[in-house]
Formats: C-alpha cells, sequence, structure tokens
C-alpha cells in the first residue's frame, strides 16, 4: 500500500463519512465531520489493509477568527504499511468530540492535553482532569487570546512562610514588534525554484 | 467473614531521587502490591509551545534543546528538518553528516545516562561514575563545535550553524575506538550481575500489541520485539547510505530494554565512525541566501548581505503556509514536531509529540500487581527526561 492507494480505498470505502481527502507535502490528511469521527477511526485501525494501529499524536490548534474556531489533526502511524495519516476535524467550542480512549488507550493523556489547553471537552473520556498546569489553574493557556505572560505568577514569600500567587505585574508589557516587510509579493522562495528549473 | 480490603496511599515524589526529575506518583498499595498508579506531570511545565508561537523560526530553535536536555541535538533535528520540508531545501552533504554524527553523540549520551541511572534505581552506584565520565567527553565534543555543552542551538534551518573546528573530527574518531572498552566494563558489571538481573528480567512486561496500543516508540516498542527505527524504516539525512542494525528484544521486560541500549550505543558507535569516513568537505548550509545569513565577510562588502543580515535577524524567514508532521528518531523514541504555519516568519502552532509522554502514560498499565520496590526499576527502564514529558 501507498499513500495514494490508501486514498483510493478510504474515498470508496468511506464516501460519505469523510468530506474530503487530499495528499500535500508528501502526507494524506482527511477532512472528518465531528459525529463520523469515531467510526472513520475505528475503520482505520480495523481494516484489513490499513492497519493504523499506532496513534502517534493529537495536535489542537485554535483558530480564533474562523466560522469553526478549533481544530483538532489526529496522527496515525501504520507499522505495517509503514505510512502515515492525519485526520482532521473543525469544530466549535460548544461540540463535545468523541474520546477514542476506548480504541486507542494513549489517547487518554493527550485528550486530556487538549482539553487542559484548548478547553475542549470529550465525550466518554474516563479521566478529564487537567494534566500539565498548576494544580488549582484558570484559563486555558494555548488559545490565542490567552496572553503569553499568563495571568498569575507564584513565588515564596518570606512573610507569610509560604508559597503564594499573585496577579502578573510588569514594569513593561510584553513588547510584541512588528518586523514584518511591508513589502507585498516578496515571492522569493517561489522565484528561486523556478530559476532552479529554468537553469536546469 | 469476609475480611475487608484496605489499601493505602503513598505518595512518590515529587522530590525523590528515583523520579527522574520532578514526577509525582499517587500509589495506590495493597500491602507492598501496587493496585493503581496515578502521575501527576507538569511540574515542569514551561510552555514551551506557546513562547514557540511567539519567536520567529530562528529564535524557536533554543527551546528544543531544553526539552530531552540529555541528548539536546535530536530534538534540533525534529524542528530543522519541519521547516526544511515547509520551504522545501536540501540541505548540503557536509551538513547531514555533521547532524549524522551529533545526534548519534546524543543517543550515547542519552543511553548512557539511562542504562547508568537505572543501575543507580535498582542499587548499582559503579557504573553512573564510570558512564558520567565518558558524558562529559562526549559533551566536550558538543562545546567545540557549538559553544555549550549542553544547550547547543547547533542546527539550523538549511544546515549547521558553523563548520567544525580542526581536530574534533579526529578526536571522535579516537573516542570511537576507546569507546567500545568502556561499554564491555559496563556489561561486565551489569548485564550477568545476578542483583541486576533479579530487579529487571520478567519486570515491567510489555507485549507486543500493548506496546502499539501505547503508542510505545523506539526502545520502548523494539524491547517487545517491534522491529521499528525511523532511521531505518523512513530514513533521513544520510541515514540510507549508512549499515547499521536495529537491536530487537525478545521479552519486554526492564532488562531487554536495557540490553538494546547497550547495542544501540554499539551501533552509534559504528554509525559515527562511517560518517567520519564518508564524510565531504564543503558547505555546511544551504547556500539560499534568503534563509541562511551571509558571512562575515560578505558583510563588509556587499550591501546586499548586510540588508539580509539585518532581516533574517529580525523579520526572520518566511516559511509557506502548509502543515507538516515531522519526526525523528530520537533516543527515548519517535520525537515529532507538527508544524502549522501561516505564511509568516512565525510558526502558527507546533505541536511537540515527545515520546516520555506516552511512555509515562503506561505506568498504570505497567505496574498494576507489581512490588512497590519496582516502582523505580519500572521507571527507569521507560527512559523518561521530564523537560520533554512536560514541556
Amino acid at each position: 500500500m501507498n499513500l495514494n492507494e490508501i486514498n483510493k480505498l478510504i474515498n470508496s470505502e468511506l464516501t460519505t463519512k469523510i468530506k474530503n481527502t487530499n495528499i500535500e507535502n508528501n502526507e494524506l490528511s482527511i477532512d472528518v465531520k465531528v459525529e463520523n469521527l469515531y467510526q472513520v477511526i475505528l475503520f482505520l485501525k480495523t481494516d484489513e489493509k490499513c492497519k493504523f494501529k499506532q496513534l502517534i499524536d493529537i495536535a489542537a490548534a485554535d483558530y480564533p477568527d474562523e466560522e469553526n474556531r478549533f481544530e483538532i489533526c489526529y496522527l496515525f502511524l501504520s507499522h505495517e504499511n509503514n505510512l502515515r495519516i492525519k485526520i482532521i476535524i473543525n469544530f466549535n467550542l460548544d461540540e463535545k468530540i468523541p474520546s477514542i480512549t476506548k480504541l486507542y488507550p494513549s489517547a487518554n493523556w493527550m485528550e486530556r492535553e487538549v482539553f487542559d489547553m484548548y478547553g475542549i471537552k470529550f465525550k466518554n473520556h474516563p479521566d478529564l482532569r487537567r494534566i500539565l498546569t498548576d494544580y488549582g489553574f484558570d484559563g486555558h493557556p494555548l488559545r490565542k487570546d490567552f496572553p503569553l505572560t499568563g495571568f498569575n505568577e507564584v513565588r515564596y514569600s518570606e512573610k507569610d512562610k509560604k508559597v503564594i500567587y499573585e496577579k502578573v505585574k510588569l514594569e513593561q508589557d510584553y513588547r510584541k514588534f512588528d518586523f514584518d516587510s511591508p513589502w507585498e509579493g516578496t515571492k522569493y522562495i517561489d522565484e528561486i525554484k523556478n530559476k532552479g528549473k529554468q537553469d536546469g | 467473614m469476609a475480611k475487608e480490603k484496605k489499601t493505602m496511599n503513598l505518595n512518590f515524589g515529587p522530590q525523590h531521587p528515583a523520579a527522574h526529575g520532578v514526577l509525582r506518583l499517587i500509589l495506590e498499595l495493597d500491602g507492598e502490591l501496587v493496585e493503581k498508579v496515578d502521575p501527576h506531570i507538569g511540574l515542569l511545565h514551561r510552555g514551551t509551545e506557546k513562547l514557540i508561537e511567539h519567536k520567529t523560526y530562528a529564535q524557536a530553535l533554543p527551546y528544543f534543546d531544553r526539552l530531552d536536555y540529555v541528548a539536546p541535538m535530536n530534538q534540533e533535528h525534529a524542528f530543522a528538518l519541519a521547516t526544511e520540508r515547509l520551504l522545501d531545501i536540501q540541505i548540503p552533504i557536509r551538513a547531514q553528516y555533521l547532524r549524522v554524527i551529533f545526534c548519534e553523540i546524543g543517543r550515547i549520551l542519552s543511553h548512557l545516562l539511562n542504562i547508568t541511572t537505572q543501575a543507580l534505581d535498582v542499587g548499582a552506584l559503579t557504573p553512573s561514575l564510570w558512564g558520567f565520565e565518558e558524558r562529559e567527553t562526549l559533551m566536550t565534543f558538543y562545546e567545540r563545535a557549538s559553544g555549550s555543552r549542553l544547550h547547543a542551538n547547533y542546527f539550523r534551518t538549511g544546515g549547521v550553524h558553523q563548520d567544525v573546528p580542526n581536530n574534533l573530527l579526529i578526536d571522535i574518531g579516537k573516542f570511537c575506538e576507546t569507546f567500545p572498552k568502556i561499554i564491555d566494563d559496563l556489561e561486565n558489571l551489569l548485564t550477568d550481575n545476578r542483583i541486576f538481573k533479579q530487579r529487571n528480567v520478567q519486570i515491567g512486561i510489555v507485549t507486543k500489541d500493548e506496546a502499539l496500543a501505547h503508542s510505545f516508540s523506539g526502545v520502548m516498542l523494539r524491547g517487545s520485539g517491534v522491529a521499528w527505527d525511523l532511521r531505518k524504516s523512513q530514513p533521513y539525512e544520510c541515514y540510507k547510505d549508512l549499515d547499521f542494525k536495529v537491536p530487537v528484544g525478545k521479552n519486554g521486560d526492564c532488562y531487554d530494554r536495557y540490553l538494546c541500549r547497550v547495542e544501540e550505543m554499539r551501533e552509534s558507535v559504528k554509525i559515527i565512525q562511517q560518517c567520519l569516513k564518508k564524510i565531504p568537505s564543503g558547505p555546511i548550509k544551504t547556500v539560499d541566501g534568503k534563509v541562511s545569513p551571509p558571512t562575515r565577510d560578505q558583510l563588509k562588502e556587499s550591501m546586499e548581505a548586510l540588508i539580509h543580515h539585518f532581516k533574517l535577524f529580525t523579520e526572520g524567514y518566511r516559511v509557506p503556509k502548509g502543515k507538516v508532521y515531522t519526526a525523528v528518531e530520537a533516543p527515548k523514541g519517535e520525537f515529532g514536531v507538527y508544524l502549522i504555519s501561516d505564511g509568516s516568519s512565525k510558526p502558527y502552532r507546533c505541536k511537540i509529540r515527545a515520546p516520555g509522554f506516552s511512555h509515562l502514560q503506561a505506568m498504570d498499565y505497567l505496574l498494576k500487581g507489581h512490588m512497590l520496590a519496582d516502582v523505580p526499576a519500572v521507571l527507569g527502564s521507560l527512559d523518561i527526561v521530564f523537560g520533554e514529558v512536560d514541556r
């Protein structure tokens, strides 16, 4: 099996359940609706030809300006076929995502991390707690509207003889310089590539 | 009358020498038997992924040194490869060889630390004293190439920062001749050692299917008999021109994982020796002036070079829009970077896939039914470094 064959197989077997597939940068990614996610993944794992038995990672991303704010990308690996695949879902905050911990036990912590960082909730997750942030942490740090400096800081107080939480106080705000080139159309990468083609 | 079962909760860590950093385990014990393990992680969480979103690609690279700080250059490699794929640039052959040499040095660094501390966890002190001396030598090589023992920041998108100084490659070659003897010495201490075997054989067994289901990679997968190494199966850089074996375990217990690591160190030495023989002279980073900065000499004479230098260190290079997942075989397993670029000079999102995260997750599955004393043994063989687990 190679990437194109898998692509064909998925398109023929799962026609109604997927939105579209594309191969970009030599990677196959499949857009799926949230309600079909579980079935698509079940197929990929159990199908005789696919055998995507290993979940590599679950990566979320936040696009605040778009209609569907969040995107989750599931990365799978098939050792038999030596292939990787990406399943992508787009959705809004009010939607709950089906948990895949029953299919892949390792999804447990990965989903907890997504919940911790983005506040995305998973249905049927056995133990949806925060994982990386502090005990009692408030907010979801990887959202684009969460400031880099955060809200609270921690220090040991000599007066109280214990660790205390305080609001972040900065002498100067975090400075973000806009270095982006004001010239439009510096398409230098394409130019170089085209030039290389002409020479060769 | 049925006796009511009473369990005891025990807090292990976060400050415990066998916790390999800042791991807190909540253990539920029935006598000395472990019933349930709940690892609490995140005590070393520094928000690397968030920070990277606010830096240019060149500024983001040093953060990767601080993930798995035992083998820093291997993580840099994953990020450099990911950006190179988006930019679609090929790096010069000499740079590929240099990268492979330093990645394999990183592998030896990591395995040396793991083997010796695993021995320390089960009661053997000498291996760590012997092993750390060699690590010191290896870190001197890092220092001579990059100026820093640990946080090297040596790889760049498009190659490496600078060429290695005179004699460094010769000295690495000399090290490769003497080092196998050190591995033999370590093996003399441990491999047939009765105590070491009693503590590790048949402990923390993982079957093939379970290893796959728990997203194990690297030695954790190979120890269970799955012959899978990204350097062989999805080769990057010049690995396909190099001849090396992939050691595979049989039983999937702590002892097999130890044996795999020892063999991998020997293979790494062979890889380095082949690289030293084959390495050509030539440029060490891409000549594409839009990605790699001009040399000092050029700066003095060329206005163009000066402008480029300024733009590269303020705005940075822009990376075309796209999403890629790139993985390398780091010493601890598959280390991957999932990079989303929006076409600007800063990553829109950079998800780091750390092998230790999945391995640590399986603690509950691995330790159920084991004795309390096996906790550090299993933890040691998982090869956990908190820099990468917590990110």
